[in-house]
């Protein structure tokens, strides 16, 4: 809401400077979010008064006036004709910039020397055109400054109003405020309407068919009117609201509107058919025009507002085209209403329309301002279009409001709340000066009656946040709580999540943030078929596009979609991983399945280009290694790697299953060159992506427990066996293990080598066997047969032959 | 006799001293103590000598053999530690060459900030909680005192599954299912993405919140103001300036919002604080008795206040960055700096 300084200072009385005021009430809750001058330009324009005017000797057009500022008298040429000795004129002098950018310089003109200018409107910006020079009032003072003479320098406040203060979307509500803390008078406009002789009942009646959308509707009506422009003061004020001026009925509702906040409606009462207005919600399909010249169409959720044959305005939104005021309008039908917040708020939605009126009934007005704005405004009229007032206000208000809520405050209760020690009688002040009235009070309690534009005020902490900020947040002291230690931890992964991200980064990944929100076509791109549990997904409805549409049940488009975008800013080579949560559709909940999952990729060099070491590419042994070494923190036990063929987005070969005794906890492979060809990525990519609540789940809780170091030296043996290319390391490991060696400790693969003169089809895989015994040194003859038991077992169990 | 041995021991003396190579010295060794050796002949000739001066002379030639052995083992250091010392004369890398590094990665700025923020909270007592992404309409409107057609909703721009079914807007349904779920007294901090409608340069369709909850029997807004402004120094600077201001959300009353002093232009008025000298930095307030009745607490035996903390809004002041978007686009050249 923007809020004119000068205006406000009409209401209420204070001395505080825009900036201090701005202050104040962001400090109040009724933040100010900017604070602009405005009209500055207009203090260097001068009052000054035509001496006399006389034909230029040069040029029919133009003439000579002789002006005074106030201090000399000045020769200058004009072009305007609308001027006459003694008229107050706004003089332009030598030296300064108009507001429409001319420069006022002294020159001769056609021969004749000029010192200034005179100016129109037009020029000074005040209107949008002006036949000649502007004509001021004879009663301003000679000499000043036009921005002090006609008020023209103010400042606009911004104010963002938080939803609870409905009550403050209005000059008196904001003044009501300021009263409060500055702990000064704040008065009403008087209203006073003159009416004549015939009652308002012989030209309007009202019927509410739709009570509960519309519980209030009054009425006046208001005949000789002449339309034209408003006085520049209301025109000003209207422009610094950020309201557009149109005549002077029309101004008078948007005006009232903005210092009630009620909003008005006039109608023009010659096209009320029979004055009648009948309130009632709209036909399904029913079409309208309105004010803006647009055809709406209605249903039965909108509430219309109609006379005995039509439509004539979509209530509480905007007026119809066919009453429009114009300029031949000479009588009025003045409404003002009271709408019920949730209707407008729909009807608003639905049809599109934000109006200053529907922005203040959704957020509710207070029913009780709709006769005395009612009355303001046809005061206005009557003032500025010389009109006249019917009698009487039609007022049909079936259901009287409840009376405002009694609400009591325990004071001591008040104060622990807050941490303070505010004394009864400080807080009956803090109460009143807010406008609410205190019933009754004493040492425990205030009992206070509610005012009907405080709807927000319900309850007793309603108040105590009132308290608190009258008495300013600022004033109650810092304390730390005192520590009862809670029932229980919680168990959030964060402290196991923090281990991977550590552990990742330090082993050179970077962790990236993607939408939780995919693209459908991403699960196609990935050749995910139709069964697979990744379109198991859950649709937003209201998504910003389809990009975003669907919540993803996958980290990998998310990640793909990054390599996309860096190797587009030439980023070639990446370590990524991403923590985050998947979402599955369940069928009995309503509320989906979330995974946390953990996802890890890599693609191009192995490490940067460097002097010292060959340039390699990566490849799914180093992937492996990352995500060995996270098993590795978590102390998983049994975790195997099955190759996979049927992982749809994964080169068949290159693919695998990790399986913790038999629960399959995730995937790494190599990415589809088909997926890559789709994304248009050149190089190879390597993924993995496991369940990480899983791999809590399974992780080691035993606290850890220190062995003794082996007293005894240990012995190891080597061996190379060559084997058919399709048998995998893990066969021969667990088959070694089988044989179950007494002594053997540790196996490690240190070779594989393929080719001359291994034949082709076989491979030869090297293996270090250690053996160590707890008690004493074995002898090298002991290690001797060990060794040749697991030689002779492996034979049994597979083809095998050693390579020497 | 005496005088051969003498002679020998002169001899030998001399040209262990000429002796300028380490091949010398081993010839030197073998002409003396080799096998048919000068000394080693000598030796074996004492059983041919008297039985009276075998002792003296015996005692004169062994002398003589350690002495010549302990020469050649000292000039035999001798090359050694010159030969090495010519090496490291020679010898000579440049240190200037870059090192060979194992390259790091780093967490997500997001992640950063995270961690500090609960590293701050859990010392400061709280412990951490959880709870879905994707919410119930209940918990993230309804229980925290925000009716349907409330027109706090309206602050909200929310994403829907259903009619009933949403992405959260906010951390603050966390602390209607902990309540749920507990007995007072509470003291927790969640944290997460959140999601609402809306994207440019300020906002993200997604981002991270931190909430936290604190109730008990006598908790007070002072206490709210200690805990928050003890973070906050923790966070910035000790000397960070704090305000807090009156606000409204539905499930806080009273309700603050909390502006620390621009860390841009450090008060005076700058295009990020827009002129103001402030920034909002967290949404906070004491818990609403509305909310408490909904979870089954009596607001009047216990109290409390809650807070919800942007984690990016965090980021970009201690970063200085100025578009949230970068956050989620994680372009290499930004996941780099920090």
């Amino acid at each position: 809401m923007l809020v004119s300084y000068n205006w406000l200072k009409e209401y209420v009385n204070f001395e505080a400077t825009p900036e201090e005021l701005a202050h104040r009430l962001t400090m109040a809750g009724l933040e100010v979010s900017s604070l602009s001058c405005i009209g500055e330009e207009f203090e260097h324009i001068r009052i000054a008064s035509i001496k006399d005017v006389s034909p230029h000797p040069n040029a029919d057009k133009l003439s000579i006036c002789r002006v005074f500022d106030g201090k000399e008298v000045l020769n200058i040429v004009c072009g305007a004709h609308n001027m006459k000795a003694g008229d107050t004129v706004a003089l332009a002098p030598v030296g300064i910039t108009l507001p429409n950018g001319v420069k006022i310089k002294a020159s001769k003109i056609r021969g004749v020397f000029s010192e200034g200018m005179l100016c129109s409107e037009e020029e000074l910006k005040l209107e949008e055109k002006s036949p000649g020079i502007m004509i001021l009032s004879s009663d301003l003072e000679i000499g000043k400054d036009l921005a002090s003479a006609l008020m023209l320098k103010d400042y606009v406040l911004e104010i963002d109003l938080t939803p609870n203060r409905a009550d403050c979307f209005s000059m008196i509500g904001i003044a009501r405020e300021v009263a409060a803390f500055y702990d000064t008078v704040f008065t009403l406009p008087s209203v006073n309407v003159v009416e004549e002789e015939e009652g308002v009942e012989k030209f309007i009646s009202v019927a509410l068919e739709a009570p509960e959308l519309c519980p209030r509707y009054t009425a006046r009506y208001v005949y000789n009117v002449s339309i034209k422009s408003s006085p520049l003061w209301m025109r000003r004020r209207l422009e610094l609201a950020g309201i557009r001026a149109i005549n002077n009925v029309v101004d008078v509702t948007n005006y009232v509107l903005l210092e009630w906040g009620q909003p008005m409606h006039a109608f023009d009462y010659t096209l009320v058919e029979h004055g009648k207005i009948i309130v009632k919600k709209a036909a399904p399909g029913e079409k309208f025009f309105t004010l803006d010249n647009k055809e709406r169409i209605l249903d039965e959720d909108v509430l219309m507002i109609c006379d005995a044959l039509k439509p004539v305005a979509i209530g509480g939104v905007m007026g119809g085209l066919n009453t429009e005021v114009k300029e031949q309008t000479s009588s009025l039908l003045l409404e003002s209403a009271f709408f019920n917040p949730q209707s407008i708020s729909r009807t608003s939605r639905k049809l599109g329309i934000k109006t200053e009126a529907s922005l203040r009934f959704e957020k509710g007005v207070d029913p009780e301002s709709a006769v005395p704005a009612l009355n303001r405004a046809a005061q206005l009229i009557a003032e500025l279009a010389n009109a006249k007032v019917a009698r009487g206000v039609v007022d049909a208000f079936p259901h009287p409001l409840p009376k405002p809520p009694q609400v009591r405050v325990n004071i001591q209760k008040a104060n622990r709340i807050l941490g303070t020690k505010i004394t009864p009688v400080t807080m009956t002040n803090y109460l009143e000066r807010l406008g609410i009235k205190v019933k009754s009070h004493d040492q425990e309690k205030i009992l206070v009656a509610i005012p009907s534009h405080r709807k927000d005020l319900k309850e007793e902490i309603d108040l105590v946040e009132e308290l608190a900020r009258v008495h300013g947040y600022e004033k109650i002291l810092e304390t730390l709580p005192i520590m009862t230690i809670p029932e229980g931890k919680g168990k959030a992964s964060f402290y196991q999540e923090t281990e991977v991200r550590s552990l990742l980064s330090n082993n050179g990944f970077f962790e990236v943030i993607t939408y939780s929100f995919i693209s459908p076509e991403m699960l196609k791109s990935l050749n995910i078929p139709e069964d697979h549990p990744f379109w198991r997904y859950i649709s937003i409805s209201n998504p910003l596009s389809k990009d975003q549409s669907v919540m993803r049940t996958t980290l990998l488009p998310g990640l793909l979609l990054t390599v996309v975008t860096n190797h587009n800013h030439k980023n070639m080579d990446l370590k990524i991983f991403e923590l985050g949560k998947v979402f599955f559709r369940e069928e009995k909940n309503l509320l989906p399945k979330e995974k946390f999952v953990l996802s890890g990729l890599v693609c191009g060099l192995r490490a940067e280009e460097a002097w010292n070491h060959p340039q390699k590419e990566t490849d799914f042994y180093d992937l492996k290694g990352f995500l060995e070494n996270i098993f590795h923190i978590f102390s998983l036990k049994n975790v195997n790697f099955q190759i996979d063929k049927s992982i749809p987005y994964f080169h068949p070969g290159l693919s695998s299953q990790i399986v913790i005794g038999g629960d399959p906890i995730g995937v790494i492979g190599e990415v589809h060159p088909h997926v890559l060809d789709y994304l248009e990525i050149s190089k190879k990519i390597f993924v993995f992506e496991v369940d990480f609540g899983k791999i809590i789940h399974y992780c080691d809780k035993k606290e850890k427990w220190a062995k003794p170091l082996p007293k005894f030296p240990s012995v190891s043996r080597d061996s190379a066996l060559i084997v058919d290319e399709g048998i995998e390391c893990q066969t021969i490991v667990e088959a070694i293990v089988s044989a179950k060696v007494k002594y053997l400790q540790d196996i490690k693969v240190f070779d594989l080598y393929r080719g001359d003169p291994i034949p082709s089809g076989k491979k030869s895989l090297a293996f270090r066997m250690l053996f160590q015994s707890q008690d004493r040194s074995l002898t090298d003859e002991e290690v001797n047969v060990l060794f040749e038991n697991i030689l002779s077992h492996l034979k049994n169990k597979m083809e095998i032959e050693l390579r020497t | 006799m005496q005088e051969k041995i003498n002679k020998i021991r002169l001899e030998a003396e001399k040209e262990l001293q000429d002796a300028n190579e380490e091949r010398q010295v081993e010839n030197i060794r073998v002409l003396y103590l080799g096998k048919k050796g000068k000394i080693t002949t000598l030796l074996k000739g004492l059983k041919d000598i008297p039985q009276e001066e075998r002792p003296l002379v015996g005692g004169l030639a062994n002398q003589l053999k350690q002495d010549l052995e302990q020469g050649i083992a000292e000039a035999i250091k001798r090359f050694i530690r010159k030969n090495q010392e010519e090496r490291l004369a020679q010898e000579r890398i440049d240190v200037t060459l870059p090192g060979r590094r194992i390259s790091l990665g780093a967490k997500h700025p997001v992640s950063q900030i995270t961690e500090r923020v609960v590293e701050i909270f859990t010392s400061l007592g709280f412990s951490l909680a959880q709870g879905p992404e994707v919410e119930l309409d209940y918990y993230n409107f309804e229980a925290l005192n925000i009716p349907k057609h409330h027109p706090a909703r309206d602050m909200h721009d929310t994403f829907y599954i259903s009619d009933e079914v949403l992405l959260r807007t906010h951390t603050s349904p966390v602390q209607i299912r902990v309540m749920e779920k507990q007995p007072p007294p509470v003291r927790i901090i969640c944290l997460g993405k959140v999601y609402r409608r809306d994207s440019d340069i300020s906002h993200t369709p997604m981002f991270h919140q931190v909430e936290g909850l604190l109730v008990d029997e006598q908790v007070s807004f002072g206490d709210l103001k200690g805990v928050l402004t003890a973070f906050i120094h923790q966070m910035f600077a000790p000397d960070t300036l704090v305000r807090f201001r009156p606000s409204f959300f539905p499930f806080t009353e009273p309700s603050a919002e909390v502006d620390i002093q621009c860390v841009m232009c450090k008060g005076k008025g700058c295009r990020v604080c827009s002129q103001s000298g402030w920034l909002e930095i967290l949404g906070s307030g004491m818990v609403n008795p509305a909310v408490f009745r909904m979870v089954g607490y009596d607001p009047e035996n216990v109290t409390g206040f809650a807070f919800g903390v942007g984690i990016e809004r965090i980021a970009m002041l201690k970063f200085g960055i100025d578009d949230i978007r970068l956050f989620f686009e994680n372009d290499l050249r930004f996941l780099r700096q920090f």
